[in-house]
């Protein structure tokens, strides 16, 4: 009996020490341009990151961490809803970096969740595409909240069985033809897809933007995805039910990352991607430093050697998707002829360009007078949607 | 006395239910979309959105509906299994059957789950094995009908343990003297056996009712479009959108079902056959 | 014939549980990483991967861990919960029975978001400690089943002819009581563990960076790219609790005391 209770005086002596602990951590950080770290100082042992399925292969990871003896903890995030919950989660201080998107990025700076970074630590950063330098998703103020990754497409993905010559349009997947064969994304943003095909089909409802859209054009976007709704097999949360889905025969088109392309092909799935013609949205990516980060060291480590050419190169080959460092290019060739080309990452501009990145939905919009649906409305049409 | 009873007290109450009061109190608050900070100001809006949004009428009439069809389903699944284990099967075989239910418990759920979808997959072992056969395909995966497959099948062991239980503690003498008095064996088993069961019955109606109420993660591996549960709405605004106070208001819904069934099976005894 | 009508039904049921569990183990052999059917092949390239994969270990070690603790934790505040409301009336006891059933009736999302919320607040960090609070909510409540439905099917004759025989508190409880209890105790505590070494839904929202084995396996069947190495997991799991789940199964199946042979206790996942 004594034991006992002296076994719970320990258990909660634990738990008083650990929120004490905690709550003492918690209050440092914050994110003062007087604070920009001048040197890399010595590795923590461990670096625990947010990030995209499929951006922490052990192809780049294992090299890094014998390099640097940090070790690196990845929790996959199927949305930048999700990562940037995950990291406002505990107090901020739970995790060192996330590979945020642009449609997350600014939530994150306004939020006070990330700390500007010292992109003078960065040697790759000099060889970035201009535009990925200080881009308004990831620099405020000139401060540089993170460093640039890489950007890519979300893409058609098709069975060539049943897709002998590459669809053109993205009517393939409102269309009947393929009732429940197609799969997208189960994501708010995918309202930006559709408000982006109505731009180009339906001239007249006034959209310039897919991601500012008033009330009116939210509605007519809801409305076709509820259309497609009966034809839709599954939303794909996670990169592996798109995968499965059309390994197993379960649906023939959709959309799509890169990634899933990739993964299929590798394991000689019949299926190829496109961008139709009326073009697609994207990411651009950043890895931001969290502002209450536990391990500063290793996270600089990682965002120098995520940007240097060669690890460039291996994840726009692995992932589908293109570098920021224009150094990659021949590497690029190197591993994979033709990839320079085939991810456009010699000659970006006007590609770049194409591309309609995520950025969150606010009310303040220029195309529509400020007038504009936020992202919260966003997210409650989603659910309805979806039902 | 007193020494015994203050370690569990006080962690139940101090961690468990303030938390869940905490939880639910958050359900009148609201959340700045911006920052992600609760705001304390005390309102109805989240349950004025559940009550006029017809999705979540339906998302919750679908959690309920089909966490009742799964409780049926292993109820009948289990009941025969466990009286031949309890009461026809020899000692050995008992004690095989027993080994039998508790091994898969011990594979990973979420694996279990995953290798449904192999199964129900167009392209998958089921359609394999009814081609076999000759009976053409089915076209169930990534729907409802998989997830109640799938539900009844991962708590099938958690109905049939208490039912088991339940049907070993029928004292022989009882079926001996219905035996007696001139009783069939099915007469037996509908006005004995089965009712003595019932605890058993109950007690493991409230683990599948309860498991597949609060469940996200089958739905997400093997639902398809249409096929949110609460869970999942919860999960959701928890998880992403960063909206507990929501979240806690939509979690109230299952909270109170599983209340009035509580109430109900300690009618039937189901708390002493737990 | 209805026998035979049961042997079968018995049977299918069988099938049933295991067609699922030995397409796992089969596809700890697939050479492919993406699992489809029929299996192309056969390929025992996935053992060494998974072996050396570190992140794997981490993630069974922090179970193994969360489990042990967790089960430690409820097998002392369980037995204690269940002698007390068993043995003593007092004001608020059905209260307290109820109050111990809500940690498995109610749904493990609510759980983990009550505790999430709770944590946050109070400023801890998630933690092995906070996995483990997590887990030991459900595992208290498992053991406290156990103890008390054994206490219940127990004759207080024993205990009473002991104290008039001379035996003083301890000495009854260790000599008499004890010994009746005991399996109910191996069998709740076996289970506890399996509880919490298997939980997901609550340890999504009480860990932190950290990865128990299933929010690792979880987060490899998000990436799909090595499914396999799960499956090898898995199967190595398995085999491993095979001997432990036998042995078990021996003690409960022993005759208790003064009734005939008590069935084990219920058990719910997380």
């Amino acid at each position: 009996m004594r034991q006992m209770h002296v076994a719970m005086a320990l258990a909660a002596l634990m738990l008083v020490v650990s929120a004490c602990g905690s709550s003492n951590s918690g209050g440092g950080g914050g994110g003062s341009a007087s604070n920009l770290p001048t040197s890399i100082g010595k590795g923590e042992g461990t670096l625990n990151v947010i990030a995209w399925e499929g951006y922490t292969q052990p192809q780049w990871v294992k090299p890094f961490e014998q390099q640097t003896g940090c070790q690196v903890h990845a929790k996959y995030g199927g949305s930048s809803d999700e990562m940037v919950t995950l990291m406002r989660q505990g107090g901020g201080s739970q995790y060192d970096l996330v590979s945020a998107s642009g449609d997350a990025s600014l939530r994150l700076i306004r939020g006070g969740n990330v700390a500007p970074v010292n992109v003078n630590l960065i040697p790759g950063w000099k060889d970035f595409i201009p535009q990925l330098q200080s881009p308004s998703h990831n620099t405020v103020g000139g401060k540089h909240y993170g460093v640039s990754l890489q950007w890519g497409p979300n893409t058609l993905l098709y069975d060539t069985k049943d897709f002998p010559t590459p669809p053109t349009s993205w009517s393939v997947i409102y269309s009947p033809k393929y009732k429940g064969q197609i799969t997208v994304p189960d994501n708010p943003i995918q309202i930006a897809d559709a408000a982006l095909y109505l731009m180009k089909t339906q001239p007249s409802l006034g959209i310039k933007d897919p991601y500012q859209l008033t009330q009116a054009q939210l509605d007519a976007a809801t409305n076709l995805l509820k259309q497609q709704r009966p034809l839709i097999k599954k939303y794909w949360a996670l990169a592996s039910d798109e995968i499965d889905l059309f390994k197993n025969g379960d649906a023939v088109v959709g959309a799509s990352w890169p990634y899933q392309t990739i993964t299929l092909q590798a394991d000689k799935v019949g299926v190829k991607d496109t961008i139709p013609q009326e073009g697609a949205t994207g990411w651009a990516d950043t890895w931001m430093l969290s502002a209450h980060a536990q391990h500063p060291n290793c996270a600089y480590e990682w965002m120098k050697w995520i940007s240097t050419p060669k690890v460039q190169a291996q994840q726009a080959i692995s992932f589908g998707e293109s570098p920021a460092n224009t150094k990659a290019c021949p590497i690029m060739d190197k591993i994979q002829k033709g990839a320079c080309a085939q991810y456009h990452a010699n000659a970006p501009a006007a590609y770049f360009n194409s591309i309609h990145f995520w950025k969150t939905p606010t009310k303040d919009c220029a195309t529509q007078n400020n007038n504009c649906t936020d992202y919260t409305e966003w997210q409650q049409k989603w659910t309805e949607i979806k039902g | 006395m007193g020494l015994l009873l203050a370690p569990p007290s006080a962690w139940f109450v101090v961690l468990y239910l303030a938390a869940l009061v905490a939880l639910f109190v958050s359900a009148f608050w609201q959340v700045d979309e911006f920052t992600g900070n609760i705001v304390h100001n005390w309102t109805f809006a989240n349950f004025h959105t559940l009550l006029s949004e017809p999705i979540y009428r339906t998302i919750a009439l679908r959690t309920i509906g089909i966490a009742a069809a799964v409780t049926l389903t292993d109820a009948a699944l289990a009941l025969p299994f466990a009286y031949y284990a309890a009461r026809v099967a020899s000692r050995r075989t008992s004690s095989m059957l027993f080994v039998a239910v508790l091994l898969p418990l011990w594979s990973s759920y979420l694996v279990r789950v995953y290798a449904w979808r192999l199964i129900l997959a167009k392209d998958g072992v089921l359609n394999w094995a009814l081609d076999k056969i000759g009976l053409g395909s089915v076209n169930v995966a990534y729907s409802n009908t998989a997830m109640w497959i799938v539900f009844s099948y991962i708590w099938l062991p958690f109905m049939i343990m208490p039912v088991w239980a339940a049907i070993e503690r029928v004292p022989e003498s009882l079926l001996e003297a219905s035996a007696d008095m001139g009783a069939k064996g099915w007469q037996t088993f509908r006005r004995v056996t089965l009712p003595l069961a019932l605890p058993g019955l109950a007690a493991g109606s409230i683990f599948t009712f309860s498991l597949t109420l609060g469940d996200f993660i089958t739905p997400t591996l093997v639902g398809g479009a249409g096929s949110d549960f609460i869970g999942n709405v919860v999960y959701r605004s928890v998880g992403v959108a960063n909206d507990v106070p929501f979240a806690a208001a939509f979690a109230a819904v299952p909270v109170i079902v599983m209340t009035a069934y509580l109430l109900f099976a300690r009618r039937l005894g189901a708390f002493e056959a737990l | 014939m209805t026998r035979v009508a049961l042997r079968l039904w018995t049977a299918a049921i069988v099938a049933f549980l295991f067609v699922p569990i030995i397409l796992i183990c089969v596809y700890a052999f697939n050479p492919s990483n993406i699992q489809s059917w029929p299996l192309s092949g056969l390929s025992t390239k996935w053992f060494s991967s998974t072996w050396h994969n570190q992140e794997m270990r981490q993630a069974l070690w922090l179970s193994v861990r969360a489990g042990l603790i967790s089960t430690a934790i409820a097998l002392a505040l369980g037995t204690m919960a269940a002698f007390v409301v068993h043995r003593f009336r007092f004001f608020g006891r059905d209260a307290v029975s109820l109050l111990l059933v809500l940690p498995l009736a109610l749904p493990g999302i609510i759980t983990g978001m009550a505790l999430n919320s709770f944590f946050a607040f109070g400023g801890v960090t998630f933690s092995l400690t906070t996995i483990v609070i997590g887990h030991a909510t459900f595992c208290i409540v498992v053991v406290y089943n156990n103890v008390v439905a054994r206490l219940r099917r127990t004759s207080g004759s024993l205990t009473e002819a002991a104290m008039d025989l001379g035996a003083d508190g301890w000495q009854t409880f260790r000599d008499v009581t004890l010994p009746v209890v005991s399996t109910a105790l191996v069998a709740g505590g076996l289970l506890a563990f399996a509880l919490s070494f298997d939980e997901v839904i609550v340890t999504t929202f009480t860990a932190g960076a950290q990865n128990t084995l299933p929010l690792w396996i979880f987060g490899q069947i998000r990436l799909g790219q090595r499914l396999p190495q799960v499956n090898v997991v898995v199967l190595i799991v398995m085999a491993l609790t095979l001997i432990p789940v036998i042995l078990a199964q021996r003690l409960t199946r022993d005759t208790g005391v003064l009734r005939r042979a008590p069935a084990v206790g219920a058990a719910k996942p997380r």
